[in-house]
C-alpha cells in the first residue's frame, strides 16, 4: 500500500519527470502517440459542426421534399466527416497500439532501472527497509502505474482536447447555453469532490483492513496446528470475524460510496440536458437575442447538435472524474518508484584491485591471463608507483568501534589478528556482536572507529568487489535461487565448469544427497529450495562457497536445529571448506570451536576472553560455563 | 463452483436480488428519457408554446430523478450483497480452515491460504458487482435501446442489425485471442516478482559473491520476455477502441446521410430532427452495452480461478470428525497403541509407522529416541487424534480415540508441537491459551515449572510485556520454555514434549524435567528428544527407528541392549568425554 504521507513532493514534479523519462525512453515514438491521440480527440469532437451544418441543411428544404436541391450540400459535408472518421481510425489505431508499446516499455525499463538501482544499495537499506514493502514497489507502484499510463493519461488527453474543442464549438454557437453548461460542470466538480472524495477515503481504509485481515490470516494459518492442539478454533474465530466485520464495513462503504458516483453524474447530465433543452426552447420562442462567436441567430439547427454537444461534454467530464482515483494512486506509486531509484547507493573509494600475478625471484608482475597466483595492486597518489602484495589472507582488527545506531554501540575497542591458515572463534550470547564481525569484514557496514587491514591494506582502500571476492561467507540463513542445484553452486564462480562444482559439492559432502535427487544436479530448486531439508541447504551452500575457493571465509552457523547424524555430515563439510584458509567462525553450537587457534569469548561487545579451547577450559570462565551447557548459547 | 460461492450469500440473498430489480427500473427510465427529449425537440421545432415546453422538461426531470433514485439504489444494494459475499466467503474459509485436521492443514501453503482470502476473494467480490450490476445493465440497456430506436427510426434501425454483430464478432475475437496470452503472461509476470523477492531476501548472498551483475542479466532477460508477452497481449486488447470507435462512425456517417435523405424525401413523416439525434443516442447506448459486456466477460473470466481456488478450500472437508455419541470424559492418562500401521498419504507404498504395539500405564514417564525419519512425531500425533491411525487402534484412558469428543481428548492430552509458535500479544495472553479462567497463581506456578519465570520477570512489563508475531522477540529457548508453560496450564492427563527443549541449556533442561515430576506426579509425560540426557531418567525409552518399535527399556538396559541407542548415547558423550580429559 502507498504511503503517500512519507513523501511530500508537488504533483507536477512527479509528474514532469515522468514524462520526461518518458520521452527519454521514445523519443520519437511519444510525441508521435501524442499528435495522434491529439487528433483522435479533435477529429471526435469536431462532427456536432458538421451535424449542425447537415441538419441546417435539412431544416431548410424538408418540408419542400426536395432532396435534388440538398443532396450535393449534404453528400459533401458527410464525405467529409466521413474523411475525418477515416484519418480519426487510423490515428486512433496507431495511438492505441503505440500506447500499448510505450507502456509496457516504460514498465520495462522502470523495472529494469528500479532493479538496477536496488543491486547497488547498501546492505543497510535491506536491513532497515521491511522486505514485503521494497517488493510492492515491483508489484503495487508498478501496477498502479500502468494504470495510470495506459489508461489514464491518453483518457486525460482526450477528455481535456475534447472539453476544450466543444467548449469553442458551444461559445461559436450560444454564449447562454455554454454558461448554463459550466453551472452543470461546477455541479459536477462539487459532487466528485464529495462523493468521490468519500470513496478516496474508505477505499484507503479498505486497504487497512484488508492489511489486519492478512496479517492475522497470516499468523493464525502458520499456527493453525498450535490453534488445533488446544483447541482454540473458536477463539479464533470470534477475534477473526471482529476483523472480518470491520473490514465489511468499509468495504461496503467505499463501494456505496463509489457506485453511486455514477448514477450521481449520469443524471446530472440528463438533467443538464433538459436545461438546456428547454433553454434552447426559450431562447427560440422567446426570440431573445442569441450571443454568440458566430453571430448566428438561435435555431433548431444549433438546439440539436447542442443537445448532443451537452452530452459529450458531460460525458467526458465524467471520464476525468472516474480517473481520479487511477491518478492519485498512480502518482503515489509513481513517487515511491522515484523515491526508491534516487536511494543513495554503495559509495566505494577503494582503489586497491585483485589481479592475477605471476611471481619470480620473489617479484610479483601482473598478468593478463588467470594464474592461479593473485596479487593486490596498489597505486600511491603520493609518488605514482604500484605495488603489488600477494593475496595471503592475514587479517587484522585494531581498536574496532562499531554501532548501527550511533546511540547504540554494538562493539568496542576490538582487536584481534588471524594469519593465514588460521581459525578464529566468535563465541557468545545472542546480542554480543557476532554476527556484525561478518558485516564488517566484507563493508557491509563501515566501521566507527579502529582499522581493519587485510594482508596488510586497509580495507577502505580495497575496491568493495575486489575484497568481497577475496572473502567467502557462508551465512546463517541459507538462500537459494531458483534454477537448478548446478546453478546454484555456480554461483560461487560463474565460470566453474560442472566438474568444478561437482567438485565442490564432493568437498562440501552434498555430493551424495544431490545424486540421489530426482535429477541429480539438473534438479530444479524453487522457493529458496523448498524441496530440500534444511542441512541440505545448508551443504549447498557450503558448496557454493566451495566453489568460490577464496583464501579468506566467514562461517556463520546455523542456529536451527538438524538431527545429530545431518549436522555431523554438515560438520564435515565444514571442517573440509576451513581446510587450509584464514576462517573466522561464529559459533551457535560449540561443536566447531575446538580446534580453532583462537576463540573469543565476547559479551556485549567487548572481548571478554581470548585463547586456545583447552587453556579458555582451564581458565573455567565464561566460556567453560557456556561449553558445558550451563548458560544458553543463543 | 458457483452453487458453493452462493451458499455464502445468506442474509445478503435479499439485496443481492433487488440489485437486478432496481437496474432494470433505472435502464428502463434511461431509454425513456431520449424518446422523451425527441419529443421536446420536436416541440421546440414546431414551436410549442412554453406550457407545452415546461410540461416536457417536467417529465424529463422527473424521470431523470427516478433514474437517480433507482441508479443509486442499486449502487447502495450492489455495495451490501458484494461486500456482504465477501465477508461470508472469507468467514465461511477461515471457519472451515479452523475445522480442518492436520491432514488437510498440511496440504495447503500458508501464503497461498492468505492469497485466496484477500485477492482471490477480492475478485470475486469485483465479478459479483460486475454481475448484478453490469451484466444486468448492459444486455437490458442493449434491448431497450434496440427496441426503442426500431419504434423511432424504423427502417433507419436495421442499420444496427449489421453494425452490433460486426462489434460482437470483434470483440469476441479479441478476448478470445487476448485470454490465452494473458493467462500465460500473468504466470511469467508471478514467476518475475517471485524472482525479486528471492534477489531482495538474498540480498546478502548477491554482495558477498559480488553478483550484481549477473543478477541484473538474469533479471534484464526476464523483464524483457514479461514485457514481450505484454505487450502482445496490450497489442491485441487495444483493437478493442477503434473497433468501437469504427462502430460509431459508421453508424453516424450512415444515420447523418440517410437519415437527412429519410427526413426529406418523406417531408418529415418516416422520420423527424428529434428522432434522427434519439437514434444517435441510442446508437451511443446499444454500442457503450455491447463494450461493457465484453469487459463483464473478461472480468468474470478472471474470476473464475479465484472461485476455484476458494471453492478448494472451502469443499475440502475436514478428514476427521467428531463421532455421533462423543465420549466426554478421560478416565486416566494410559495410552495403548495396538498395532497401529500408519502413513500421511493413503496412496503413499510406504508405512511411516507399522504395526506399533505400546501400552504406557496412566503417570509414567516415557522417553522416545530416533533418527530424522524414525516417525517419533508422527506416533505421538495419533494419541491426541491429529491424525487417525491407518490400520489398529490408538486408545486412550482405555477407550479407542475415535470414539471421543476431540475437544476433550484434547484438552486432556496437551502437546508441545516441535514447530510450535507464540502469537502476537503478550505473554499473558499467550498463556491462556492454556486455560482461559487461570488464576495469577496458577500462570505463575506453570511459568515457575516451565523455568520461564526466570527470563519473564526481567522483562520491564514481565507477564504484560508483549511478543511480537512468530515470538521473534524472544530467543529460541526462551519460547520453547513460554510454549511448555502453556501447555501445563491445561493441567492435562497426558503431557507430550516434542523435541520441546532442544534450544534450552542442559541445566535448565534438567530443572523442567525435575519439575513436572514433581509437579503433575498423575499425569502421563512422553517426551521426544535429541539427546539421550533428556530422556535417560524416564521410566522407560523407547528407541524408534524408521518407523518400528527397535527397543524398549530403561536407560540402563537400553545401553546394554540396544545397537542404536548406545551409538547415539556415544556420539552426544564424546563431548564431555574430551571435557573430562581437558
Amino acid at each position: 500500500m502507498p504511503k503517500p504521507e512519507k513523501i511530500k513532493q508537488p504533483a507536477s514534479g512527479t509528474i514532469r519527470r515522468l514524462l520526461k523519462l518518458m520521452l527519454s525512453f521514445f523519443p520519437v515514438m511519444l510525441p508521435v502517440t501524442l499528435f495522434c491521440i491529439l487528433f483522435n480527440a479533435a477529429v471526435s469532437a469536431i462532427p456536432s459542426i458538421f451535424m449542425q451544418n447537415i441538419i441546417a441543411a435539412v431544416e431548410t428544404s424538408w418540408q419542400s421534399g426536395d432532396w435534388q436541391g440538398v443532396s450535393a450540400r449534404i453528400l459533401r459535408l458527410v464525405t467529409i466527416l466521413a474523411v475525418l472518421y477515416v484519418l480519426s481510425l487510423t490515428a486512433g489505431l496507431v495511438y492505441n497500439q503505440l500506447m500499448a508499446l510505450i507502456t509496457q516499455g516504460t514498465l520495462k525499463k522502470l523495472r529494469i532501472r528500479l532493479f538496477d538501482g536496488m543491486q547497488r544499495l547498501p546492505i543497510r537499506y535491506f536491513d532497515t527497509h521491511n522486505h514485503g514493502d521494497i517488493m510492492s514497489h515491483y508489484t503495487n507502484d508498478i501496477d498502479a502505474l500502468r494504470q495510470m499510463i495506459s489508461q489514464s493519461f491518453p483518457q486525460l488527453i482526450i477528455s481535456g482536447v475534447t472539453v476544450l474543442i466543444l467548449l469553442g464549438i458551444m461559445l461559436y454557437f450560444s454564449v447562454w447555453m455554454s454558461l448554463l453548461i459550466w453551472l452543470g460542470v461546477l455541479v459536477i466538480f462539487l459532487v466528485t469532490k464529495k462523493v468521490g472524495g468519500g470513496s478516496a477515503r474508505y477505499f484507503f481504509r479498505q486497504q487497512e483492513a484488508i492489511g489486519k485481515v492478512e496479517g492475522y490470516i497470516e499468523e493464525s494459518m502458520n499456527g493453525q496446528k498450535v490453534i488445533k492442539v488446544f483447541c482454540h478454533e473458536s477463539e479464533s474465530k470470534a477475534d477473526f470475524d471482529r476483523l472480518n466485520d470491520e473490514l465489511f464495513m468499509v468495504s461496503e462503504t467505499a463501494n456505496k460510496y463509489a457506485n453511486i458516483l455514477g448514477p450521481l453524474l449520469n443524471n446530472i447530465g440528463n438533467l443538464l440536458y433538459v436545461l438546456v433543452a428547454l433553454g434552447g426552447g426559450l431562447l427560440i420562442l422567446s426570440g431573445l437575442p442569441n450571443l454568440s462567436l458566430s453571430g448566428m441567430a438561435m435555431s433548431i439547427s444549433i438546439a440539436v447538435p447542442f443537445l448532443n454537444i451537452t452530452k459529450q461534454f458531460v460525458g467526458n467530464i465524467s471520464q476525468v472524474s472516474h480517473q481520479i482515483n487511477a491518478v492519485v494512486m498512480g502518482l503515489a506509486g509513481t513517487r515511491r518508484i522515484f523515491a526508491l531509484m534516487d536511494e543513495q547507493p554503495e559509495q566505494d573509494q577503494g582503489y586497491v584491485t585483485l589481479v592475477n600475478a605471476t611471481e619470480e625471484h620473489g617479484q610479483l608482475t601482473e598478468s593478463e591471463t588467470f594464474t592461479g597466483i593473485w596479487a593486490w595492486k596498489h597505486p600511491h597518489q603520493a609518488d605514482g608507483t604500484i605495488t603489488y602484495t600477494r593475496l595471503a589472507g592475514d587479517v587484522r582488527l585494531y581498536d574496532v568501534d562499531f554501532a548501527y545506531d550511533p546511540a547504540k554501540p554494538i562493539l568496542h575497542d576490538l582487536s584481534l589478528y588471524a594469519k593465514p591458515g588460521q581459525k578464529v572463534a566468535f563465541v557468545g550470547a545472542t546480542g554480543a556482536g557476532k554476527t556484525t564481525i561478518t558485516n564488517l569484514l566484507n563493508r557491509f557496514y563501515d566501521i566507527a572507529d579502529g582499522k581493519i587491514r587485510y594482508d596488510g591494506i586497509n580495507i577502505n582502500k580495497i575496491r568493495k568487489p575486489d575484497l568481497r571476492h577475496a572473502l567467502g561467507v557462508v551465512l546463517q540463513d541459507t538462500n537459494l535461487f531458483s534454477g537448478t542445484v548446478m546453478d546454484n553452486i555456480r554461483y560461487g564462480k560463474l565460470s566453474a565448469s560442472d566438474a568444478d562444482c561437482v567438485a565442490a559439492a564432493r568437498l562440501a559432502g552434498a555430493d551424495d544427497f544431490i545424486s540421489r535427487l530426482p535429477q541429480g544436479y539438473q534438479t530444479k530448486l524453487s522457493e529458496n529450495g523448498a524441496n530440500l531439508s534444511q542441512g541440505q541447504r545448508q551443504l549447498l551452500s557450503i558448496a557454493r562457497a566451495a566453489v568460490a575457493d577464496p583464501p579468506v571465509m566467514i562461517l556463520d552457523e546455523a542456529t536451527s536445529s538438524i538431527d545429530t547424524r545431518t549436522e555431523a555430515i554438515v560438520q564435515r563439510g565444514m571442517d573440509s571448506l576451513m581446510h587450509g584458509r584464514t576462517v573466522f567462525v561464529i559459533a551457535h553450537r560449540l561443536s566447531t570451536v575446538k580446534n580453532a587457534n583462537v576463540i573469543i569469548v565476547l559479551d556485549h561487545g567487548r572481548i571478554i576472553e581470548r585463547g586456545s579451547h583447552a587453556e579458555l577450559l582451564a581458565q573455567k570462565g565464561q566460556y567453560y560455563q557456556l561449553y558445558t551447557g550451563a548458560f544458553e548459547l543463543e | 463452483m458457483i452453487k458453493t460461492l452462493a451458499k455464502s450469500i445468506r442474509e445478503y440473498k435479499n439485496v443481492s436480488l433487488l440489485t437486478p430489480v432496481f437496474v432494470s427500473l433505472e435502464v428502463v427510465m434511461e431509454c425513456l428519457i431520449p424518446f422523451m427529449i425527441a419529443r421536446l425537440v420536436n416541440q421546440i421545432k414546431a414551436g410549442s408554446s412554453l406550457h407545452h415546453l415546461l410540461f416536457s422538461s417536467l417529465w424529463l426531470a422527473l424521470m431523470a430523478l427516478v433514474s437517480l433514485f433507482f441508479g443509486s439504489l442499486a449502487g447502495l444494494t450492489c455495495a451490501t450483497a458484494s461486500s456482504g459475499l465477501a465477508r461470508n466467503l472469507r468467514k465461511d474459509m477461515f471457519y472451515a480452515i479452523q475445522d480442518y485436521a492436520f491432514e488437510n492443514i498440511d496440504k495447503f501453503h500458508t501464503s497461498s491460504l492468505v492469497t485466496r482470502m484477500t485477492t482471490d476473494i477480492t475478485n470475486v467480490q469485483n465479478a459479483f458487482m460486475m454481475i448484478i450490476r453490469i451484466a444486468i445493465r448492459a444486455p437490458l440497456m442493449l434491448i431497450f435501446a434496440f427496441v426503442m430506436a426500431f419504434i423511432m427510426g424504423g427502417r433507419m434501425a436495421w442499420i444496427f442489425l449489421v453494425v452490433l454483430p460486426v462489434l460482437s464478432a470483434g470483440l469476441i475475437l479479441v478476448i478470445a485471442r487476448a485470454m490465452p496470452v494473458f493467462r500465460r503472461v500473468f504466470r511469467k509476470y508471478d514467476r518475475l516478482n517471485a524472482s525479486i523477492q528471492e534477489n531482495i531476501n538474498g540480498m546478502r548472498v548477491v554482495k558477498s559473491y559480488v553478483r550484481e551483475d549477473y543478477e541484473q542479466q538474469k533479471f534484464n532477460a526476464a523483464a524483457e520476455e514479461v514485457c514481450k508477452d505484454f505487450t502482445r497481449a496490450e497489442q491485441i486488447l487495444a483493437f478493442n477502441n477503434p473497433l468501437m470507435q469504427f462502430c460509431i462512425y459508421t453508424v453516424m456517417t450512415f444515420v447523418l446521410s440517410y437519415g437527412s435523405y429519410t427526413i426529406i424525401t418523406t417531408r418529415g413523416l418516416a422520420l423527424d430532427v428529434g428522432q434522427m439525434s434519439a437514434l444517435i443516442t441510442y446508437s451511443f447506448m446499444m454500442l457503450m452495452s455491447l463494450m461493457m459486456l465484453s469487459m463483464v466477460f473478461v472480468m468474470i473470466t478472471m474470476a473464475i480461478e479465484s472461485g476455484q481456488r476458494i471453492v478448494a478450500v472451502l469443499n475440502e472437508g475436514s478428514s476427521l470428525a467428531n463421532p455421533p455419541q462423543p465420549v466426554r470424559q478421560v478416565a486416566n492418562g494410559s495410552v495403548d497403541f495396538d498395532h497401529v500401521s500408519f502413513k500421511y498419504n493413503l496412496n503413499a507404498d510406504r508405512l511411516v509407522l507399522a504395526d506399533i504395539n505400546l501400552h504406557i500405564r496412566s503417570g509414567e514417564t516415557i522417553g522416545i529416541i530416533g533418527g530424522t525419519g524414525s516417525a517419533k512425531s508422527s506416533l505421538i500425533q495419533l494419541i491426541s487424534r491429529l491424525y487417525d491411525a491407518t490400520e489398529g487402534t490408538v486408545r486412550v484412558g482405555g477407550v479407542d480415540v475415535r470414539l471421543y469428543d476431540l475437544e476433550t481428548l484434547r484438552n486432556q492430552v496437551a502437546v508441545v508441537l516441535q514447530k510450535n509458535v507464540l502469537f502476537s500479544g503478550t505473554i499473558r495472553e499467550n498463556l491462556r491459551w492454556g486455560n482461559q479462567h487461570m488464576t495469577e497463581a496458577q500462570m505463575r506456578q506453570a511459568c515457575q515449572i516451565a523455568c520461564a519465570d526466570e527470563f519473564i520477570e526481567q522483562f520491564p512489563k514481565a507477564y504484560d510485556a508483549y511478543i511480537e508475531q512468530g515470538g521473534s522477540n524472544v530467543s529460541g529457548g526462551q519460547k520453547q520454555r513460554l510454549c511448555i508453560a502453556r501447555a501445563l496450564l491445561k493441567q492435562p492427563q497426558i503431557l507430550i514434549l516434542d523435541d520441546s527443549t532442544s534450544a534450552v541449556d542442559t541445566r535448565t533442561d534438567a530443572r523442567i524435567r525435575q519439575g513436572l515430576k514433581t509437579y503433575l506426579p498423575q499425569t502421563t509425560k512422553i517426551i521426544i528428544a535429541q539427546r539421550t540426557a533428556s530422556v535417560q531418567d524416564a521410566d522407560r525409552i523407547i528407541v524408534l527407528d524408521s518407523g518400528r518399535i527397535n527397543g524398549i527399556g530403561t536407560h540402563q538396559e537400553l545401553l546394554e541392549q540396544n545397537e542404536i541407542y548406545r551409538e547415539i548415547y556415544t556420539s552426544q558423550n564424546k563431548m564431555e568425554a574430551d571435557h573430562a580429559q581437558a
